[in-house]
């Protein structure tokens, strides 16, 4: 197995320990075996040790210890923001942190929704494994409203 | 006592450093006008002298003095007001009842009364509360408001709530070994009333929000997997 996601200059990883916890940030420079700089475009650039990072998938293009108006710039054409949103990963970071964030209200409110959306879902199931509701045939379709509908709750 | 200024006056002369002030002894005597003073006055400074005291009523002696110094109890200078309310308590905050009859039960908060404990309505028909106090302690405040302002509470107060008095009654022999009877004690009409006057405000504002009925009707629990610590209540 080899490695696929190297410690370069304009590696992107998250911050897994200490003060910044939870940030993206960018390496721009290996200070030595242990340690590299790492900049971001809200903090100031700062030494950190590898195992308080774990690397991501996104790389940007940018020379060694740029300016920071170089590095926001360079981060804007490579789209970072929106990459890692996008990611599974970051998708992951984003629901956890809307889960922890939940009112008790809320909770309470998420609760009656899966309760309705599940009432529905094994209704249909049964319907369609009975037969009685739709002819096999439409299945597949039934199966894809039941997906849409679990995402738009569990978006909410 | 000389005629006091309307607003005080800030040194006029100001400090160097500590104990060491701008202006001369000299100087502060015309600063502060001290040559006026005498003018007005002759030459010299006004002397007030004491007013002749009245004489003192003749103290009698005491009747009785006390065979050891008495001890004068130490001064107490303490004033009672109400608990410090969490700023998480506004009135129509939802509150979490922690124990007691009602516990779990998910509550609307009205105000704090002079006592410290918080006055409190289900509303009645919703979950079964009655207005009642509450102690802050027992209770967790969560972050979903109530609109509370058509909502009169004046009246209530923590007389309102306390235990009406017994009168006693002279048992005779017999009577003491008969069962006490247990009157079953009936709400006052007045306080039903109180009651559906709070509530029917309230439940209008309840209904305006969807889920929140459902929401106080319900009992707050722990579930698997909830970390109370955790929680953003």
């Amino acid at each position: 197995m080899p490695f696929k996601r190297y410690v370069e200059i304009g590696r992107v990883a998250l911050v897994n320990y200490g003060k910044d916890y939870g940030k993206l940030v960018v390496i721009v420079d290996v200070v030595d075996q242990n340690r590299a700089l790492v900049d971001a475009p809200d903090m100031v650039r700062s030494q950190m040790n590898f195992k308080r990072l774990t690397l991501a998938d996104i790389k940007i293009d940018i020379n060694r210890v740029p300016k920071k108006k170089t590095l926001i710039d360079a981060m804007e054409k490579a789209d970072v923001k929106n990459k890692w949103e996008n990611s599974s990963w970051g998708r992951k970071l984003i629901v956890q942190k809307r889960r922890t964030s939940l009112n008790d209200f809320d909770r309470f409110k998420l609760m009656l929704a899966k309760i309705k959306f599940w009432v529905v879902f094994n209704v249909l199931k049964i319907g369609i494994m009975l037969g009685i509701l739709f002819p096999i045939p439409m299945k597949a379709g039934m199966v894809r409203q039941e997906l849409a509908k679990l995402k738009k709750e569990t978006a909410a | 006592m000389a005629a006091k200024r309307k607003t005080p006056v800030k040194t006029r002369n100001p400090d160097l450093i500590r104990g060491v002030g701008k202006y001369s002894r000299s100087k502060m005597y015309h600063k502060r006008g001290l040559w006026a003073i005498k003018a007005k006055n002759g030459g010299v400074f006004p002397r007030h002298d004491s007013k002749p005291k009245s004489p003192a009523a003749a103290e009698k002696p005491p009747k009785f003095y006390p065979a050891e110094d008495i001890k004068k109890p130490l001064l107490n200078k303490r004033k009672s007001r109400p608990t410090k309310l969490r700023a998480s308590i506004t009135p129509g905050t939802v509150l979490i009842l922690l124990a007691g009859r009602f516990m779990g039960k998910r509550v609307v908060f009205l105000k704090q009364l002079t006592s410290g404990l918080l006055l409190v309505t289900g509303p009645f028909k919703i979950n079964g509360v009655p207005l009642r106090r509450v102690n802050q302690s027992y209770v967790i405040a969560t972050s979903t408001k109530v609109d509370i302002s058509g909502v009169n509470v004046e009246k209530f107060d923590d007389k309102y709530f306390s235990k009406e008095v017994q009168k006693k009654k002279k048992k005779s022999e017999g009577e003491f070994f008969e069962a006490e009877k247990g009157d079953k004690k009936k709400l006052p009409e007045e306080k039903k009333e109180d009651q559906t006057a709070v509530d029917t405000v309230l439940i209008k504002s309840i209904e305006g929000v969807p889920d929140l009925k459902a929401y106080l009707g319900a009992r707050f629990s722990l579930k698997s997997g909830m970390k109370p610590h955790e929680l953003v209540f």
